[in-house]
C-alpha cells in the first residue's frame, strides 16, 4: 500500500524494458538501419501489432477491469483511423492536384484547387462534393483533435444512454454490438461522405515525406507505435493501481454494492468506457496510416469480437496479458492466413490452413475459455504460486445473468 | 347491225350488272367507291372504309384485310375487284370477292394490285378492329383489347364504342368500357365527354389510369416577356429566386428560349483567358493575378472590351431580364377544365394508392416480422430460460438452410424435398445444439459473458467449415412451384406466396411453441426450471435434462428457420451472422422470458424497419443505421423489453 | 429531537402483490431500531425503499433535518447522504484486500476524478487500521477479502459501513452463521454505533433482538403490526397470531 507507483507495479518497469529492447532490436535489423534480416513490410506488421496491442489494452481496461463486454472497441478504432485518414488523403491529394494544376497556364483558383481535390476523392462514389464532416481536412492539428474527439463523444453519448439505463452484461455487450453495426452499415453508404465501401486509402504516402522511403517511414511508424503503447501501459497501470481501480474492480464483481458505498457507477463506467475509447482511437490512428486502407468492413461487430477474444486468450484483469494475447493472436493469425505454414497431408485431405486456421482459433477459444480462463497470463500467477483465494461465486465477470439465484434465496 | 349488236350488248351488260348488283354486292360497293380506292390517299379515303366497314356484309371483313394486306387486285379490263394469288411470277389466280369462286387465271400485266399506303392500311386497320371487336371467338376480342390498349390511337375510339352494344361477356364488356374510357380522356370529341370520362376514374387504382391522366397534367416550364399570353393553361406562375426556381434556373430558362444572352461559364471564361495570354497579361491583368474570380472576371472584361470574347450579362443585366419576364408551368391540355378534373382525379387516386401502399407496406412489414420470429424465438428460448446468449445461434440457422440444400441434391422433387428437408433440419441442428450444450455450455452456467465468447468461438469455427465445405459461392434452395408468384389484391397490393409460406409458419412455430409450454411435461418442467431451478431439481426434475432439451428445442427451430430463410434468401456461410444481430434485437427489444415479446419484439422490428426503408427507399443501409439508433433509444425508456418482467423477480 | 428517517404511507405493489402496504415509520437522530417479522413481511423491501433499489407506488420517504426526499435520489446519491446499508450476504470485494474494501468505504470525494487522483495521505491509513482493530481484523489487512471467514467478512463489511460514517445504518441479519462470540461482538458494534448515528437491525433471531434492548418494530403484510419494547411486543395478540399462526 505504499511507496512509488513503479515499486507497487513492477511488472510496468519490466514491460517498458521489454517494449525499449524490442523496438530497438527491431529498428536494428529493419532495412532503414541499412539491414536485410527484417523486410520493411514486416516492420510495418509488428507496427501494426503493437497498435493492436494498444487497443487490447482499452479492452483490458473496459472488460477485464470494469467488466463491461464492449463489443464496439474495435468500432472506436476504426473511427480513430478514418479521422487521421482523411487528412492523410486530403493532404497527399492536395499535393498531387496542387503540382498538376501548376503547369496550367492560368493559376487556379482556391475554389478550383478544392473542386479538383472533391473530383479526384469522392469520384468513386460518383460525387465532388465534401460533405461537412470533411471541415478539418485540411488542418492536421484539427484533424488529430478529431481522432480523440469524434469516437470520445461517439462513446461519451452512448455510453450515457447505455449507463444510465442501467443496461449490463450481456444485454449491453449486444448494445455495443448493435452501435459497432450501425456505425459499420452507415460507412458502408455511398453517401456517409467517406467513400462508402472504397473507404481511405493510399494512406501509407504520407504527406511532405515525399522523398523518404517507406522503409524509414515504417520505423518512423514503429516507433510511434511503441511509444504510444509504452505511455498507454503505464496510464492504464496508473489509472487501475489506485483506489480508481479499486472502484472499478469493485463495480466489475459487485456493482450494486459499489453504488450502495455512495459511488456514481454509471459515472466511472462512462469515464473508464470514454477514455478506453480514445485510447482505442489513437491505437487506431497509428494503424491505419501503417496498414494503407481503411474500409467500413474494418470496423464490422466481427472484428470487435475478435478484439475481446484476444484478451480472453492474453488473460484478462492484468494488462500484460492483453499485449501478450493481441500480440500472439494477431500474428499468429498473419502467419496462418499468409500461408505460410505448410499444409498437412492426410491422406484423403489435405488441411490447407488458410481454410482451417479460423476453425482452428475458433475451436482453441473455446477451450481456453473452458479451461483456462485466466489465459496465458494465467501462466506467470501459476509459476509464480500467486494463486487466487478459493472465493465464493464466479470467477471474472460482473454478472449473475439474471439475479434468479439471489432471488431464490431471498 | 353494229347499232343493235351494240344494244344488244348494252343489255346484256346491263343484266350482267344487275345480276351483279344482287348476287355481289361487295363488288357492287367497292365500284361504287372505285375512284376513291383507286386514288388510295389517306385524305380521302374514309368513305370508301367507312362505306366498307358499315355496310353489314360478311364478306367486308374478310376484303378490308386482304386490301391491307395488298392482296386485293383489280382486273384491268373491267376494273372489277378480285383476290389474287400467286401461281407463278407471271401468272395469278382470281377468286370472286362475293362468291370465293375461282374466276380463272390471268396474265400480270391484265391485273393491277391496289397498293394502298402505310396511312390507309392503318385506317383500314382501325377499321377492321371493330370487326375482330365483334368477333364471335372471345380469345380474338381479348387480343383485340389487348392491341388497342399497346397503343392508344384516336380512330379506336369509334370503332369500340360500336362494339359495347352486343358484348356478352360480362369481363370483356367490363374492359371495353373502361378501354372507352381511357380512350375518351385524350381523344373525346367533346370537353363534357372528356370530363366524365376522367371523373369516372377517380380512385381507380390501375396503373393504366394513371397512365392516361398523367400526361394531361404534366407541365413545361415557360417565360415570356410581360404578361402571360391568353389562352394558356398556366398549373403554377413561379417567382425566380424562390427555394424551387433559383434565379441561375430562371435566367437559363431564358436563354434557353432565346430571350436573354448567355452568361459565360467559368469554365469558358477560363478557356477565352487560356487562349488569349499575351505578353504574360490577359485582357490587361498579369496572369499570375487570375487565381480568385474578381480578377478573373475583369480580365474577361477587358478581353469583351478589346473585342477578343463574346459579351457576358453581367449580374444587374441578369436581374432586369428576371423581372421583365414572367416564368410559369404550362399545362400539356390547353383546356382547364380537363386538367382540373384530371388534378382533382388523380389526386383520388393518389390517395387511394397511398392507402394501398400503406396496406403493401404492412404485409411487407409483416412478412419481415415472421422472418425475424422464427429466426429470434430459438434465441429467446435459450436466452430466456437458460440466461444463455448463443452467439452460435445464427449459424444454426445457416446449418438449416444448408441441410436443405443438401436434401435438395439428393431429392429432386422440391415439394417432397422441403417436407424433408424441414423435419430433417430440425434434427440436425437439435443435435448440434444438445453436443454444443453437453460440450461446452453446461460448463459456464451463470458466466454469461464467457458463454457469449465461447459460442462466438463456435460460430466462427463453424462458420469456416462451411465455407471449407460447401465453398464461398451462394447455394440455391429452390421452392416448390406452388409457392412460385404473388398473390395479387390489386396493381398496387400484392405478396408472394413464399412468405405467405413463412407467415403462416410462424404461426404454427407460435403455436407449437405455446403447446409445449403450457399444455406438456416438458413445458411445465422448462417453467419450473426457469423459475427456481433449485427448487426444481429437489422436486425430482432434472434440470440438466430441461437445459439439454431446451437448448436443443432453441437451436432445432433455428434449424427450420434456416429452411424458410434459405428459400427466398441465398444460403451462404453468412447467412447465420446476417440474421444474428437482427435476432438479438428482436429479444431484447421484445423482453426475455416471453414469447409475446419476442413476437412483438418482431413486429415492432420488422414494422419499424419497413416503415423507415419507405421514407428512404432507395438505401436499405440506412434504414438498418437508423433502426438501430432507434433501438438504441428505445432501450432507453424499456429497458428489460416490451414485456418485461415486473418486481422482484426482475432483479435491480 | 427531530427525526432522521420518517416514512408515511408508503405502498409498494409487485405484479399485484402488495409487499408494502401505507407503511409508516420513524427514527430519531441516535437510536437503534430492531425491525422483526415472518418471511414475506416487507422488511428487506423496506430496506430497498430507503435505500433507493425499489421505487415506492405512493407515500413519502423524508430524510435529515431539510426533510429531503429519498425518492427521487439515486442509490449511490442516498449513500453519500449518509444511508450505509448492510446485506444479509455478506458482499464485500473478494478480489481485493482488506485494506482497499476498506479504503474504498472511507468516507472521501466519491467523483471520478476525485478517486483518480486519490492518494492516501498518513491519517487516512491511521483511520483505516483504527476501523480494521475495532472489527478484529487489524492483523488482516493485506490479506485478499475472498479468504477471509464467513464471520470476518460480515465483520469487514461492519467496518466498511462504518468507514462510510452514515448518520442511518440499515443492517439486514447481522447475526446469520455466526459462532456465539461473533454474535456478541456484534452486538456490541451496533450498540457502540447507535450512540452516534441511528441504526435499524432486521433480525429473525428473537434472543439478538433481546440482547440489543432497544425499541422493536413488527412488520406483518407489509405494514407496522406492532411497536415498542420487545416484552411488550410479545405479549401482544396480534404479534403472537402472526408468529405462531391462528
Amino acid at each position: 500500500m505504499t511507496g512509488t507507483f513503479l515499486s507497487r507495479n513492477p511488472s510496468v518497469l519490466i514491460f517498458i524494458a521489454c517494449l525499449a529492447a524490442f523496438t530497438l532490436a527491431v529498428t536494428l535489423m529493419s532495412e532503414a538501419a541499412g539491414s536485410e534480416l527484417i523486410s520493411t513490410s514486416f516492420v510495418k506488421t509488428l507496427g501494426k501489432t503493437l497498435c493492436l496491442c494498444l487497443v487490447a489494452i482499452a479492452m483490458d481496461l473496459v472488460w477485464g477491469f470494469a467488466g463491461i463486454l464492449s463489443l464496439g472497441h474495435f468500432a472506436f478504432f476504426g473511427v480513430g483511423g478514418y479521422m487521421i485518414g482523411m487528412w492523410l488523403m486530403y493532404a497527399r491529394t492536395e499535393a498531387i492536384v496542387a503540382t498538376s494544376l501548376a503547369n496550367a497556364e492560368i493559376p487556379p483558383t482556391d475554389q478550383e484547387i478544392i473542386d479538383a481535390i472533391g473530383t479526384q476523392i469522392f469520384g468513386v462514389v460518383g460525387s465532388s462534393d465534401f460533405p461537412p464532416i470533411w471541415s478539418f481536412a485540411d488542418s492536421l492539428t484539427l484533424q488529430l483533435l478529431m481522432v480523440v474527439l469524434v469516437p470520445g463523444l461517439l462513446a461519451l453519448v452512448f455510453g450515457w444512454l447505455a449507463f444510465r439505463s442501467r443496461v449490463t452484461g450481456v444485454y449491453l455487450s449486444i448494445l455495443t454490438q448493435a452501435m459497432t453495426l450501425a456505425l459499420a452499415l452507415y460507412l458502408f453508404q455511398n453517401d456517409s461522405g467517406l467513400r462508402g465501401n472504397n473507404g481511405l486509402s493510399g494512406l501509407q504516402n504520407i504527406p511532405g515525406a515525399e522523398g523518404i522511403p517507406q522503409a524509414t517511414i515504417s520505423v518512423w511508424f514503429f516507433w510511434a507505435s511503441a511509444v504510444a503503447l509504452g505511455l498507454g501501459y503505464v496510464l492504464s497501470a496508473w489509472v487501475v493501481s489506485g483506489k480508481f481501480g479499486s472502484v472499478i474492480r469493485g463495480i466489475r464483481d459487485d456493482e450494486a454494492r459499489v453504488r450502495f458505498l455512495g459511488y456514481s457507477v454509471e459515472g466511472y463506467k462512462l469515464f473508464i468506457f470514454t477514455l478506453t475509447a480514445v485510447i482505442a482511437a489513437i491505437a487506431g490512428a497509428l494503424y491505419y496510416p501503417q496498414a494503407g486502407i481503411i474500409n467500413p468492413a474494418e470496423i464490422a461487430p466481427i472484428a470487435s469480437i475478435y478484439l475481446a477474444v484476444w484478451v480472453a486468450i492474453g488473460g484478462r484483469g492484468r494488462l500484460y496479458g492483453a499485449v501478450i494475447g493481441a500480440a500472439l493472436v494477431s500474428l499468429l493469425s498473419t502467419w496462418f492466413t499468409g500461408g505460410q505454414v505448410p499444409s498437412i497431408p492426410l491422406g484423403v485431405y489435405t488441411i490447407v490452413w488458410v481454410d482451417w486456421w479460423q476453425v482452428l482459433l475458433g475451436i482453441s477459444f473455446v477451450l481456453v475459455t473452458l479451461f483456462a480462463p485466466r489465459g496465458i497470463g494465467g501462466l506467470f500467477d501459476y509459476f509464480s504460486g500467486n494463486r487466487a483465494p478459493n472465493r465464493h461465486g464466479r470467477d471474472l465477470g460482473p454478472d449473475a445473468g439474471s439475479l434468479r439465484e439471489q432471488e431464490a434465496e431471498q | 347491225m353494229t347499232r343493235l349488236l351494240t344494244l344488244a350488248f348494252a343489255a346484256l351488260m346491263l343484266c350482267v350488272s344487275l345480276a351483279t348488283a344482287q348476287d355481289s354486292p361487295m363488288q357492287t360497293l367497292l365500284q361504287e367507291h372505285r375512284a376513291l380506292i383507286e386514288k388510295s390517299s389517306r385524305q380521302t379515303i374514309e368513305p370508301a372504309i367507312v362505306a366498307l366497314r358499315d355496310s353489314g356484309l360478311p364478306q367486308a371483313q374478310l376484303v378490308m384485310e386482304k386490301w391491307q394486306a395488298k392482296e386485293l387486285w383489280q382486273r384491268k379490263s373491267d376494273n372489277l375487284f378480285f383476290f389474287a394469288e400467286k401461281v407463278d411470277s407471271k401468272t395469278w389466280r382470281l377468286t370472286g370477292i362475293d362468291d370465293g369462286q375461282a374466276a380463272g387465271e390471268f396474265a400480270k400485266k391484265e391485273l393491277k394490285q391496289l397498293k394502298p399506303n402505310s396511312g390507309v392500311r392503318s385506317m383500314i386497320g382501325a377499321a377492321l378492329v371493330q370487326f375482330q371487336l365483334m368477333s364471335d371467338d372471345p380469345a380474338k376480342r381479348i387480343e383485340a383489347l389487348d392491341a388497342i390498349q399497346r397503343d392508344l390511337a384516336p380512330e379506336q375510339l369509334p370503332a369500340l364504342e360500336g362494339a359495347i352494344d352486343g358484348e356478352t361477356d360480362p369481363q370483356i364488356l367490363d374492359r371495353k368500357v373502361r378501354l372507352v374510357r381511357l380512350l375518351t380522356i385524350p381523344y373525346g370529341r367533346t370537353e363534357d365527354e372528356r370530363v366524365a370520362a376522367i371523373n369516372s376514374l377517380s380512385g381507380d387504382l390501375g396503373v393504366d389510369a394513371r397512365a392516361a391522366l398523367n400526361p394531361l397534367v404534366a407541365t413545361t416550364r415557360d417565360a415570356v416577356a410581360g404578361a402571360v399570353p391568353e389562352g394558356t393553361n398556366v398549373a403554377a406562375l413561379l417567382k425566380p429566386g424562390s427555394a424551387t426556381f433559383s434565379n441561375e434556373e430562371a435566367y437559363a430558362l431564358l436563354v434557353a428560349r432565346d430571350l436573354a444572352p448567355a452568361r459565360v461559364s467559368a469554365a469558358d471564361r477560363r478557356e477565352a483567358l487560356q487562349q488569349n495570354i499575351e505578353g504574360g497579361k490577359v485582357g490587361g491583368v498579369p496572369v499570375a493575378q487570375l487565381d480568385t474570380d474578381a480578377a478573373r472576371e475583369r480580365a474577361y472584361l477587358g478581353l469583351v472590351a478589346e473585342g477578343k470574347a463574346p459579351a457576358t450579362a453581367t449580374e444587374a443585366e441578369m436581374s432586369v431580364a428576371l423581372a421583365s419576364h414572367v416564368f410559369f408551368d404550362r399545362f400539356a391540355d390547353p383546356n382547364p377544365a380537363i386538367t382540373d378534373a384530371a388534378t382533382d382525379t388523380l389526386k383520388s387516386i393518389n390517395l387511394k394508392v397511398g392507402v394501398n401502399q400503406v396496406l403493401d407496406l404492412t404485409l411487407d412489414a409483416m412478412s419481415l416480422a415472421s422472418i425475424y420470429f422464427l429466426a429470434a424465438i430459438g434465441l429467446a428460448i435459450t436466452f430466456g430460460v437458460m440466461g444463455v446468449i448463443n452467439m452460435a445461434h445464427g449459424e444454426f440457422i445457416m446449418m438449416g438452410a444448408y441441410t436443405g440444400y443438401v436434401v435438395q441434391q439428393i431429392i429432386p422433387d422440391y415439394t417432397i424435398s422441403i417436407l424433408v428437408a424441414l423435419p430433417l433440419a430440425f434434427a440436425v441442428t437439435f443435435a448440434a445444439g444438445v453436443a454444443m450444450e453437453r460440450l461446452v455450455i453446461r460448463w459456464l452456467y451463470n458466466r454469461p459473458l464467457e458463454t457469449l465468447l465461447a459460442t462466438f468461438g463456435i460460430s466462427i469455427a463453424l462458420q469456416q467449415l462451411a465455407k471449407n465445405i460447401f465453398g464461398t459461392q451462394a447455394r440455391p434452395l429452390t421452392s416448390p412451384g406452388w409457392l412460385d408468384g404473388a398473390l395479387v389484391l390489386n396493381d398496387v397490393v400484392s405478396i408472394s406466396y413464399i412468405r405467405i409460406a413463412i407467415f403462416v409458419l410462424a404461426l404454427i412455430f407460435l403455436g407449437v411453441f405455446l403447446f409445449i409450454m403450457k399444455r406438456t411435461r416438458l413445458g411445465l418442467e422448462v417453467r419450473a426450471v426457469t423459475q427456481n431451478p433449485r427448487m426444481a431439481s429437489s422436486m425430482g426434475i432434472n434440470p440438466d435434462r430441461i437445459n439439454m432439451l431446451t437448448f436443443g428445442l432453441g437451436s432445432g427451430i433455428a434449424g427450420i428457420a434456416g429452411v424458410a430463410i434459405g428459400l427466398y434468401a441465398k444460403v451462404t456461410s453468412e447467412l447465420g451472422s446476417d440474421y444474428i444481430v437482427q435476432s438479438f434485437m428482436t429479444v431484447v427489444v421484445g423482453g426475455v422470458g416471453n414469447i409475446w415479446g419476442t413476437l412483438l419484439g418482431a413486429t415492432m422490428i420488422g414494422f419499424l424497419q419497413k416503415g423507415i426503408e419507405w421514407f428512404n427507399p432507395s438505401n436499405t443501409l440506412a434504414a438498418q443505421t437508423y433502426m438501430i439508433i432507434f433501438i438504441i433509444i428505445f432501450i432507453q425508456f424499456r429497458p428489460r423489453g416490451i414485456i418485461a418482467l415486473k418486481g422482484r423477480a426482475a432483479g435491480d | 429531537m427531530s427525526q432522521l428517517l420518517e416514512v408515511s404511507g408508503v405502498s409498494v405493489t409487485f405484479d399485484g402483490f402488495r409487499a408494502i402496504n401505507n407503511l409508516s415509520f420513524s427514527i430519531g437522530q441516535s437510536e437503534l431500531r430492531a425491525i422483526i417479522g415472518p418471511n414475506g413481511a416487507g422488511k428487506t423491501t423496506f430496506m430497498d425503499i430507503v435505500t433507493g433499489k425499489t421505487r415506492p407506488d405512493e407515500g413519502r420517504v423524508l430524510w435529515g433535518e431539510m426533510s429531503q426526499s429519498l425518492l427521487k435520489m439515486s442509490e449511490s446519491q442516498i449513500a453519500r447522504a449518509g444511508v450505509g446499508r448492510k446485506f444479509q450476504r455478506p458482499t464485500v470485494f473478494e478480489d481485493q484486500s482488506v485494506y482497499d474494501n476498506l479504503a474504498m468505504a472511507l468516507k472521501k470525494d466519491r467523483s471520478p476524478w476525485g478517486v483518480l487522483f486519490f492518494r492516501p495521505q498518513a491519517n487516512d491509513r491511521v483511520r483505516i487500521e483504527e476501523l480494521a482493530g475495532e472489527i478484529g481484523l487489524a492483523d488482516q489487512l493485506d490479506r485478499k477479502s475472498g479468504e477471509l471467514s464467513h464471520g470476518q467478512k460480515q465483520w469487514l463489511e461492519i467496518g466498511m459501513l462504518l468507514a462510510q460514517e452514515p448518520r442511518l445504518l440499515l443492517v439486514d441479519e447481522p447475526a446469520a452463521g455466526m459462532t456465539l462470540a461473533e454474535r456478541e461482538h456484534t452486538t456490541d458494534l451496533l450498540k457502540e454505533a447507535a450512540k452516534t448515528r441511528a441504526v435499524v437491525v432486521v433480525e429473525h433471531d428473537m434472543e439478538f433482538v433481546r440482547r440489543l434492548e432497544c425499541k422493536v418494530t413488527v412488520l406483518h403484510e407489509g405494514s407496522v403490526l406492532a411497536e415498542g419494547s420487545l416484552d411488550h411486543v410479545t405479549k401482544n395478540q396480534d404479534v403472537i397470531d402472526v408468529y405462531l399462526g391462528r
